[in-house]
């Protein structure tokens, strides 16, 4: 059995007195799309945080492919935290698309994606801008690549902000509800890219509201609520037939019938 | 009676003061940018020390006046055995008091750049110092013009208490004039209209690149 590319062991994180994961566990294949789906507040997003360390685990550890995210064991066995630049170059291997897309405003769209390549992974100025080119194309984005993000539309910006987490070639990708800021008629061309990195193969795990994508897409569902994941499974299994009652009850009041 | 003689003396002297003034004042709002600048950014990266060095330091430049500070870098240090003519000496007192507050104005506008850029850029492998020159410095240059305006006037008009250390810039010029002359409505007024002038020049310079430069 190969080892899985992601493993989370009793991750939890407390804001203050809230507990707001407690205690997950679970493991990502190569290749695998995560959909992970819930109720707000369920953990859903800190959970994503804390994989790539924007927000620090109160306990637990992520693994990827079994080299610990954000620490290191010290020879008698205590965590040791890495250094601000032991932990970027970690982070540059795991891709995060932001609910609000968070591009750099004030650089047009190949720079936007060429940045990394060209600070993180000190590509010269060339090659940065012909990888940039290649993923904006990838996203269908390669004319509007002298753009600046204000002059896109918001299902433009998140795939330059695909493109961009594309650029540093990562080993996964995590994504925070990356359809939930965008106008109903934008969500699908963004859907579609990220199904199309599915089809290629790049492992994702993708925190959502759409629930036919997650059906559709996805090879797992996981469904989070209250901090805990409360049920997962192959998506037929989760929309068809949950066996958890939590689970029925999140995805009866989804839908207007 | 207006003495019109004094002002067509002092006319050509005023000027030549005013250059002073001007170059003294280039000189001194270079040096507080880079260094405000400088230790603006330091003040906002995640370092134990920093932060609190800058903290300190803005702290003695707002509590302690200008003019102290020009005395006890003409008249204090070269009891250390460091030794500046008055000009350099009021150059560098001038550029060490406005570093002071353009590091203030640097710490407030760039600390206010959106959360989410910061957290895009640790997403892609960035470290701290990276983001701040390349993301959250250059998005805050427009927000930053203004307030960086208003010290750089303050900063010009400062260099009138140059003149107590005998600097021979537009005020001292001036005086020079009056103590001849003795015409204290006559020059004092005019002293006065060099410098707005200078100043209104300068406020309407930055207005002017604040239209040019792009906003998001």
């Amino acid at each position: 059995m190969s080892v899985p590319l992601l493993r989370i062991e009793h991750l939890g994180k407390h804001f203050g007195e809230r507990a707001v994961l407690r205690d997950v566990s679970m493991t990502v294949d190569q290749g695998e799309t995560i959909a992970i789906i819930g109720p707000s507040g369920s953990g859903k997003t800190t959970l994503l945080r804390c994989i790539n360390q924007l927000e620090q685990p109160t306990s637990g550890a992520v693994y990827l492919r079994e080299t610990p995210i954000g620490f290191r064991m010290t020879a008698q066995g205590m965590k040791k935290p890495l250094t601000t630049r032991e932990l970027a170059r970690q982070r540059h291997e795991i891709g995060f698309v932001f609910q609000r897309f968070n591009l750099f405003p004030h650089l047009t769209a190949l720079d936007n994606v060429a940045i990394g390549p060209t600070r993180v992974l000190g590509l010269n100025r060339r090659d940065a801008q012909k990888r940039a080119k290649e993923q904006l194309e990838r996203v269908s984005l390669g004319e509007h690549t002298s753009k600046r993000p204000n002059e896109l539309s918001g299902g433009q910006q998140q795939r330059v902000a695909i493109a961009r987490a594309l650029a540093m070639e990562p080993k996964l990708i995590l994504f925070d509800e990356p359809t939930s800021a965008l106008d109903p008629e934008l969500v699908k061309e963004v859907l579609d890219v990220i199904a199309n990195l599915a089809e290629q193969g790049m492992t994702m795990i993708v925190v959502t509201h759409e629930m036919r994508f997650a059906e559709h897409v996805a090879s797992r569902v996981l469904f989070m609520d209250q901090g805990c994941i409360v049920e997962e499974g192959p998506p037929k299994e989760i929309f068809r037939a949950p066996r958890i009652d939590r689970t029925r009850q999140f995805l009866s009041h989804l839908l207007y019938s | 009676m207006i003495d019109w003689k004094a002002i067509e003396v002092a006319l050509p002297l005023l000027a030549k003061g005013s250059l002073m003034t001007l170059r003294v004042s280039v000189a001194a709002g270079l040096f507080a940018c880079l260094l405000g600048i400088t230790l603006g950014l330091l003040s906002l990266t995640k370092n134990e020390v920093m932060p609190r060095i800058v903290t300190g330091y803005v702290d003695f430049i707002r509590g302690t006046p200008l003019l102290i500070q020009i005395f006890l870098v003409f008249f204090a240090l070269p009891a250390l055995g460091i030794r500046f003519d008055e000009i350099w000496a009021g150059t560098i007192a001038l550029g060490l008091n406005g570093a002071g507050y353009v590091a203030e104005i640097v710490r407030g506008v760039v600390g206010s750049v959106e959360r989410g850029q910061r957290e895009a850029a640790l997403a892609i492998g960035m470290v701290e110092s990276q983001i701040l020159v390349y993301i959250l410095l250059p998005q805050s240059i427009r927000a930053m013009l203004p307030p960086l305006t208003n010290e750089l006037i303050t900063l010009l008009k400062s260099s009138s208490l140059l003149s107590v250390i005998s600097v021979y810039e537009l005020t001292r010029a001036g005086q020079a004039v009056i103590s001849i002359y003795f015409a204290p409505f006559e020059i004092y007024a005019l002293i006065a209209i060099y410098y707005y002038v200078i100043v209104k020049v300068l406020s309407t310079l930055s207005r002017w690149v604040e239209r040019r430069l792009p906003a998001w």
